[in-house]
């Protein structure tokens, strides 16, 4: 790999790794430190590297260079602590003594505690998704900016505040105590879900940037996977729901990045591997007697990804979204709902159903009622399908809302 | 919005099937409706399906068999609604398949009790 390559990759693989493990060593108030810290490690190799050519090792120079850093950080902090407050001069001397571990084993640990600092509910979730890209992913600040649509500033304001309250609270960076567990991962489940769908349903035409966002959450699910206080049966379940979408990638955006709807997908392009993995996970997570969410969720998503049997699969997701609303409402639960009721008893009965949601405000609303009217009444069919127009804010969703409409418009003047 | 109780009322249906793993199996039916109510975000809890094994004490510790000693019909279960008005809820348990068997759903209003 070239110099011009390698930065930015080891820059993805690295920036995380040490980030976390100085974090880690720093305490929660020194995220920007550690964040700068290894950020000026990098701007060093892009200077070094490119006068006397690429080490040997490179994550190991990244590693040794980043260590000394904090090492002179600590060492100036010491003597800065000891002239102005003498009576925490042992402390600092501790401090003084730390050593900065960044074998393997430590890196992995140092992530997995810091995912759940941050995945901590008194900060909003934009700011713990932001947070986690930042810290967990290795994302600069401008792809996050490009992730959530909005600029640089409005980001850096977002995570300068989530930083200033994991300070604030005293976030510690630990794993939970195992009666603590279930709880507190239900929150890093949470923000990792969210993060996925940011990637799979996000108003981002950015192909490249939404596939990376829903692999980050991947590999996070799946490091949780790995540690023996976190392989929950939920994550695996979080997981199993993750392999099962992702599977339909190449499937779903067109060569014009456009999207492309269940129905028409070309089933041969989902990635058979995926759903294997996901079936794996899916069984891994039917221990324990407690069913999450994500177990429901995940179920779903299986049936979706099974072609044999097309009157089993709609029966099997009804009875799934059932169970699932009686467990936690969602408009979208709801609404999907009634698709597949749609499809196992017909328009005529779903339409009765979907009419008692009162959902008027959402788009997708119209757009199911929209769908199902489009056999019997086609003019309230394309009214509905207005409705949603006007509601979607989402460039992907207006273009599939105005093919539909043109579609059932050609109908209605034959 | 307030809450309501779903009582569900008819003759005794026998024996009670569970799965495996013990929980109650619930029809096609039954499911549709209970997920058409939480669909709307009505449903505050499945509640619970009260099984054959019963006892009734009076005063001076007198004790009876059964949930039916005297009646034909008894309480097979409730659930708990949330709805606008009475009138709402009525409408919510129009559909209820109790009613396809000669059952019959008593709806209530809920007062909260401290404590």
């Amino acid at each position: 790999m070239q110099e011009k390559e390698l930065i930015p990759y080891l820059y993805r693989t690295e920036f995380r790794k040490i980030t976390a493990v100085l974090c880690r060593s720093l305490g929660i108030e020194h995220i920007s430190i550690a964040e700068d810290l290894v950020g000026d490690t990098f701007l060093l190799a892009a200077e070094t590297w490119g006068l006397k050519g690429i080490p040997q090792n490179p994550a190991a120079w990244l590693y040794t260079v980043a260590k000394n850093k904090a090492k002179d950080l600590l060492k100036r902090n010491a003597l800065f602590s000891q002239k102005i407050s003498p009576q925490i001069q042992y402390s600092t001397e501790d401090k003084h003594e730390i050593e900065i571990d960044l074998s393997a084993k430590n890196i992995q640990d140092s992530q997995l505690q810091m995912m759940f600092a941050i995945c901590y509910p008194g900060i909003p979730p934009e700011a713990q998704i932001g947070l986690s890209l930042r810290i967990l992913c290795s994302f600069s600040i401008d792809e996050i900016a490009d992730a959530f649509l909005t600029n640089k500033e409005a980001i850096n304001k977002r995570l300068y505040r989530a930083k200033e309250k994991l300070k604030q609270d005293n976030v510690r960076i630990e794993l939970p105590s195992e009666s603590e567990i279930d709880k507190r991962i239900e929150n890093v489940l949470t923000t990792l879900y969210l993060l996925f769908n940011e990637g799979y349903y996000s108003s981002n035409n950015n192909a490249v940037l939404r596939k990376d966002l829903c692999l980050e959450a991947m590999r996070l699910t799946h490091m949780l996977t790995e540690n023996e206080t976190t392989n929950k049966p939920a994550v695996n379940a979080l997981l199993a729901l993750m392999c099962f979408h992702s599977s339909r990638f190449e499937a779903r955006i067109d060569s014009n990045g456009e999207l492309i709807l269940y129905e028409d997908q070309d089933t041969s392009l989902w990635n058979r591997e995926l759903i294997i993995q996901g079936e794996r996970y899916l069984n891994k997570a039917s221990t324990g007697n407690y069913l999450s969410k994500y177990h429901w969720e995940a179920a779903i998503a299986y049936w979706h990804t099974t072609t044999n049997n097309e009157e089993q699969k709609w029966e099997k997701i009804l009875s799934l979204y059932n169970q699932l609303l009686m467990t936690e409402y969602s408009p979208i639960a709801a609404l999907n709902r009634t698709y597949a009721l749609s499809k196992v008893y017909g328009n005529e009965e779903a339409i009765i159903e979907a009419e008692k949601l009162k959902l008027d405000n959402n788009h997708l609303y119209h757009c199911l009622l929209g769908e199902l009217y489009s056999d019997a009444d086609l003019q309230k069919a394309i009214e509905h399908l207005h409705q949603a127009l006007k509601l979607s804010r989402v460039a992907a969703d207006k273009k599939v809302i105005k093919n539909k409409i043109s579609k059932l418009g050609k109908l209605k003047n034959v | 919005m307030k809450e309501f109780a779903m009582i569900y009322h008819s003759e005794p249906m026998g024996e009670i099937k569970l799965t495996p793993e013990g929980n109650l199996v619930v029809s096609k039916e039954w499911e549709n409706w209970m997920g058409g109510i939480a669909a709307q975000n009505k449903l505050v809890s499945p509640g619970m399906r009260l099984g054959n094994e019963g006892r009734t004490i009076k005063p001076g510790n007198v004790i009876t068999n059964g949930p039916y000693a005297e009646v034909k019909e008894i309480v097979g279960g409730l659930s708990i609604f949330r709805a606008e008005s009475i009138e709402d809820a009525l409408e919510l348990a129009n559909n209820c398949p109790i009613l396809n068997v000669g059952g019959n759903v008593e709806i209530r209003d809920i007062i909260q009790m401290n404590g």
